[in-house]
């Protein structure tokens, strides 16, 4: 079946249209180059729109005590001491210019009485930093980033007479094949999802910025999009992944009614002063509180309560510890019977805050509930549970230019990328990770494609070799529907490589991981090629198992908790493993995972924390050499 | 040529709505209220006659500022003098009536009301409507449907007479004050609905603050904007309250001045 | 605790098409996008729709549910009876690709006609000030999630194909609205281009695109009759118009 080829030329392509693929699309613009943006859905839907909490940048607003060091802190201890430190400091550094940006862009936080951008609090951050409107951030992020597109096409079009000079958005356009000249970055290759006709984009330069693999697991706030496109493009094209093993588990998803099981209800009704209760009515977070965080979580309901009123002179509340140890500690509630009856525990803003209050400040959060369950929040408990929300590993990025490893002209961006977050993301992290990280592999890729001497070239090769991918669901022999192993596969990431892990059940999930996939070259699509939900999911499944297998070796591995990667075997976070991080590669038949040596801070970063803190991460024979 | 829902390339289903519940519903109750109180007016204003029966005034027929009126109607002189249509004199009702129907002919509301039941433009959402060619309000003589601000204006003068018309409704016919009577409360509601009407339309939401740029340098405009904004939520409700509220204090006043009622004394202060 | 429904769903491109029969189980706490899903898993496997999050807040699911346009994901499936035929056609002001899906380019298209947001030359980002009451009406249009409902419903394209050429449609409205209201933006015209380019006169208030919004922004009431009387403002308002006849004879 020979199936009708576009061609596109472009300097870069940015494969993902969310907020880290737009803000490198801008940047490649504005450094000149042409840039095609690829989405997978419609332009303005990618997944940065259910972000909801805020974009974390320690612009100092509400507290003046806040700066890039104490975020820094922040984010390091978020992630265990596992995160590329040179990223934490970036991001720390950068993200308040990024979000002033989107301002003289159009975007409207809210205020501060003084008129500046208002900030709320935020598990893991010591003051208010995430800059937010109501509980809708990240529509406000990808629609100011869409319009931003918009605003620059507009300019090209003044200038030059047509708006899709310089940018062009393909929407609905999903990506299969990274092509390459030997070791460099030739091109793209896909298809419109609409009509099924195959795209060939010839490019120095593509720009990963996918997002996450919560597609993989049956419970999980991401959308049908979430299926780890970018990670198994960079794997393939011979790239690697790095800290696969960590998954966060957002602590408060829907549990009730099924269909919506999942869907996120944000950490700001926590930030607000919502409080987690088990069937007793009982704080059980109070019971929860880690060695390593106990001098900045209250111990008892008053000093908590007063918190909310005054941050300086009292600890935290304890729903406000990182996402990971709240998941674990409604688990553990969970499993020893003290459970809500759909099996999550109750979260309760109703009792704190009056409802006029509670609409006004999270008003998504009230329509959610009232039109999805049934439940109005501002008079009874909404019941909540862990939801797969956010992958921490992905692509190895140079952090400075955002280029992938092993591969030159690949770049990555945002959650598709590894290593900021270390071994758990803060919340609020990820909105401004994807534009200090968008930003910098726009301009990356615009600094390596103006050193090019020549443009790479791509060859019948690997033009033949793309299409032979896409016709695969329809010559197999058939007999797999894609829906069934999909399925299959969510169910047993989920019971066997979920929030808790043990060596059986990996090793066990290897295997069965392994059946499917052997199963998932028989896949076949009924049907033609247009607009195919069947095609389309035969596809997005190789890139979920590809995945799945990643972060199930990882995670046999690793034989420690930390962060988002929890061992029943192995309970204890030990400091001789934050020496080292997981990269898998990809052998051309399956993923093979690694340890490489984990970065050590430098002396000046390691000098932002007291000793007495560091001792809990780092072995002794590390703290002697005093960094790097 | 098909065009609409029926557009070559749009998916080809052949009803012009699949809704399943009662939409025409409200399009044809609003057609009957509306053509109700249409004959109603016209009735009365061609009727030219028991509306003044002293000291109530029908808010048809004031201010009554022609020679047409009747002994003791006219608070505010006959300054129009006496017009003639087709050798008769033309009844006072015309003129004024103009201001009122034209606010609410061009009211923002009104306007939603009447081009669903009436001219079925939509009759309701996702009803495929009749007309082939649709140009809105782009031209005349819908393009004078932007000069509602100027009957707003001219509405609340009116709001102001028929004010004044109501506060002197507790002058006994001898002159006295404090006879609190039915019509003088039917007059008093009946003005307290049209400021009602009035405050709240789009336009005074508009002019006193809506139009700002920036409200935190206006807080005193804000505040007002704020309030009328309250209003302006329920303008729908006020617009059809006060609508029966002109036709039942007419025809309260109609059937005093006719003789067959008595205007009933409440009490006296 | 499964109910038997009957649902109608359209199917074909944009030649032809026709409903299609089924039966489906329900479960408790299902919308009708599940439903959706579920035919495509079980029975069949090429229907096409056209979703995202699943959770209101993306708009990619907007289709007409017994005649009205909604979104999928947000329409309960207890809102009907049991027993009862639900009918599920794509949205039936645009072109239609294939089954659920429809060509929205008409909106994007549009959406590149309004110019952007134009700060102050000399405001540096990090330098804005603005109060909450001067951003707060547009934030309510900065809600919009895209889904299209309001312009779908809109009788002006909706009945009348020829007319997406010169109107806008709500989105756009909310959209001038928005960057009219904005306190730093300095563009003084949007109003002439809302009426002139973009059809705002056009629009006879009747109010469908208010009723359809799934985030429940008073598309009318807050943006295009505040839109209008700010035209009317600059255009029909014959005491400004007087004012400026005056002032030209002046020279000032």
């Amino acid at each position: 079946m020979s199936q009708a080829m576009e061609r596109y030329s472009y300097d870069v392509v940015v494969i993902g249209a969310g907020g880290a693929g737009l803000r490198a699309a801008v940047e490649a613009r504005q450094a000149g180059l042409s840039v095609a943006i690829i989405c997978k859905s419609l332009f303005g839907k990618a997944h940065t729109v259910m972000a909801e909490g805020g974009a974390a940048a320690a612009m100092g607003n509400v507290n003046d005590n806040d700066g890039w060091k104490v975020h820094f802190r922040d984010t390091m201890r978020g992630g265990k001491f596992l995160n590329n430190w040179r990223m934490a400091e970036l991001h720390a550094k950068e993200s308040p210019d990024r979000i002033w940006e989107l301002e003289s862009w159009g975007a409207l936080f809210d205020r501060t009485k003084e008129g500046k951008i208002s900030q709320r609090n935020f598990g893991g951050h010591e003051y208010p930093r995430l800059a937010h409107v109501g509980d809708r951030t990240g529509l406000e992020l990808i629609r100011t980033m869409q319009q931003r597109i918009v605003a620059l096409q507009q300019k090209d079009k003044k200038e030059f007479g047509d708006a899709e000079k310089f940018i062009k958005v393909f929407s609905e356009l999903t990506i299969t094949e990274i092509l390459k000249e030997g070791d460099r970055v030739s091109g793209a290759y896909g298809y419109w999802r609409e009509s099924g006709d195959e795209v060939l984009f010839e490019s120095s330069a593509v720009v990963l910025a996918t997002g996450g693999v919560g597609k993989s697991f049956k419970i999980t706030s991401n959308s049908w999009e979430g299926t780890g496109d970018g990670h198994a493009l960079a794997l393939k094209a011979g790239s690697a992944l790095v800290d696969m093993e960590f998954v966060q588990f957002h602590p408060t998803g829907m549990v009730w009614p099924p269909s919506v099981r999942g869907i996120l209800v944000t950490e700001s009704v926590r930030g607000d002063g919502g409080v987690l209760t088990n069937s007793e009515g009982r704080r059980f977070m109070f019971d929860y509180i880690p060695e390593v965080f106990k001098d900045k979580y209250a111990d008892n309901e008053a000093e908590a309560d007063r918190w909310y009123k005054d941050q300086n002179n009292n600890r935290r509340p304890p729903e406000l510890l990182p996402r990971d140890e709240v998941a674990r500690a409604i688990n553990s509630e969970v499993k020893a019977g003290r459970g809500s009856p759909h099996g999550g525990v109750f979260l309760d803003v109703s009792s704190r805050l009056p409802a006029e209050e509670i609409k006004r400040r999270l008003p998504s959060m009230w329509h959610q509930f009232k039109e999805l369950a049934d439940v109005d929040i501002t008079e009874e408990p909404m019941e909540v549970g862990p939801t797969c929300h956010y992958v921490m590993g992905g692509v190895k990025v140079d952090p400075d230019t955002a280029a992938a490893v092993g591969v030159e002209g690949l770049f990555a961006a945002g959650e598709v990328a590894g290593g900021m977050h270390g071994s758990n993301r803060l919340g609020g992290n990820s909105l401004s990770d994807l534009l200090v990280f968008g930003r910098r592999a726009g301009a990356g890729a615009a600094a390596y494609v103006k050193s090019l001497a020549q443009k790479p070239k791509v060859s019948d090769g690997e033009i033949s070799r793309a299409k032979n991918r896409l016709n695969a669901p329809f010559s197999g022999t058939g007999g797999e529907n894609p829906y069934t192993l999909h399925q299959e596969l969510q169910n047993l990431t989920q019971d066997l490589v979920g929030i808790i892990r043990t060596e059986s059940e990996l090793t066990d999930a290897i295997v069965k991981l392994d059946s499917i996939r052997d199963r998932s070259t028989r896949v076949r699509a009924d049907g033609g090629r247009a607009f195919n939900p069947g095609f389309h999911l035969a596809l997005d499944l190789e890139n979920m198992l590809l995945v799945s297998e990643s972060i199930a070796k990882s995670a046999l591995a690793r034989k420690e908790s930390r962060g988002g990667h929890t061992r029943d075997d192995y309970p204890k976070m030990d400091s001789e493993w934050r020496q080292y991080n997981h990269l898998s590669r990809w052998n051309g038949s399956k993923v093979e995972v690694a340890p490489e040596e984990a970065l050590m801070l430098p002396k000046e970063l390691l000098e932002l924390f007291e000793l007495d803190e560091l001792k809990k991460y780092f072995t002794q024979g590390e703290l002697a050499k005093g960094g790097m | 040529m098909a065009t609409g829902v029926f557009s070559s390339r749009r998916a080809s289903i052949k009803e012009r709505t699949l809704r399943t519940d009662k939409w025409w519903l409200q399009p044809a109750f609003t057609f009957g209220v509306l053509f109700t109180f249409v004959i109603y007016s016209t009735f009365r204003a061609f009727e030219n006659n028991y509306y003044w029966a002293d000291p109530l005034i029908s808010p048809f027929y004031s201010p009554c500022l022609s020679t047409a009126c009747v002994e003791g109607a006219s608070h505010f002189g006959q300054p129009i003098g006496s017009i003639l249509l087709g050798g008769m004199l033309l009844s006072p009702a015309f003129y004024i009536l103009v201001i009122p129907l034209g606010f609410r002919l061009t009211c923002y509301y009104y306007r939603k009301a009447y081009y669903r039941s009436f001219w079925m433009s939509p009759p309701a959402c996702a009803v495929a409507e009749p007309h082939k060619k649709y140009t809105g309000e782009t031209r005349a003589p819908l393009i004078l449907q932007n000069g509602h601000r100027w009957f707003f204006y001219l509405g609340l003068i009116l709001n102001i007479i028929l004010t004044y018309d109501a506060v002197i409704a507790f002058k006994s016919p001898e002159g006295e004050w404090g006879h609190v009577t039915v019509g003088s409360l039917v007059l008093t509601a009946n003005a307290t609905l049209l400021w009602l009407y009035s405050l709240s339309c789009h336009t005074c939401r508009h002019t006193i603050g809506g139009r700002l740029k920036n409200f935190s340098k206006h807080p005193t405009r804000y505040k007002a904007w704020t309030i009328v904004s309250k209003l302006n939520s329920r303008h729908p409700l006020f617009a059809w309250i006060s609508l029966f509220g002109v036709a039942l204090t007419d025809f309260y006043v109609r059937q005093v001045a006719s003789g067959s009622l008595e205007n009933l004394p409440i009490f006296t202060f | 605790m499964s109910k038997k429904f009957n649902f109608r769903i359209w199917r074909g491109d944009s030649k032809s098409g026709d409903f299609k029969d089924v039966q489906v189980e329900v479960n408790e706490g299902e919308v009708v996008l599940d439903v959706i899903h579920r035919v495509q898993a079980t029975q069949m496997s090429d229907l096409a729709v056209r979703w995202n999050c699943k959770a209101g807040k993306c708009g990619s699911c907007s289709m007409e549910i017994n005649g009205k346009p909604r979104l999928a994901c947000m329409t309960r499936m207890n809102s009907f009876e049991e027993g009862e035929t639900v009918t599920v056609t794509p949205l039936r002001a645009f072109p239609v690709i294939r089954d659920l899906v429809t060509d929205v380019s008409y909106n994007y298209k549009k959406a590149m006609e309004v110019p952007a947001f134009e700060p102050p030359a000399d405001l540096q980002p990090g330098e804005y000030r603005m109060a909450q009451v001067d951003v707060e009406r547009s934030q309510e249009f900065r809600k919009c999630i895209e889904c299209f409902l309001c312009q779908n419903t809109c009788h002006v394209i909706r009945d009348h194909e020829e007319n997406k050429e010169s109107f806008s449609g709500p989105r756009f409205f909310i959209r001038m609205a928005e960057l009219d209201m904005h306190p730093l933006d300095t563009i003084k015209n949007r109003k002439q281009m809302a009426q002139e380019e973009h059809g705002l006169g056009m629009c006879n208030i009747t109010k469908c695109c208010t009723e359809v919004c799934p985030e429940h922004i008073k598309i009318t009431d807050n943006a295009i009759i505040p839109m209008k009387e700010r035209v009317v403002d600059v255009k029909y308002d014959p005491l400004r118009w007087l004012g400026s006849k005056i002032r030209k004879k002046e020279g000032i």
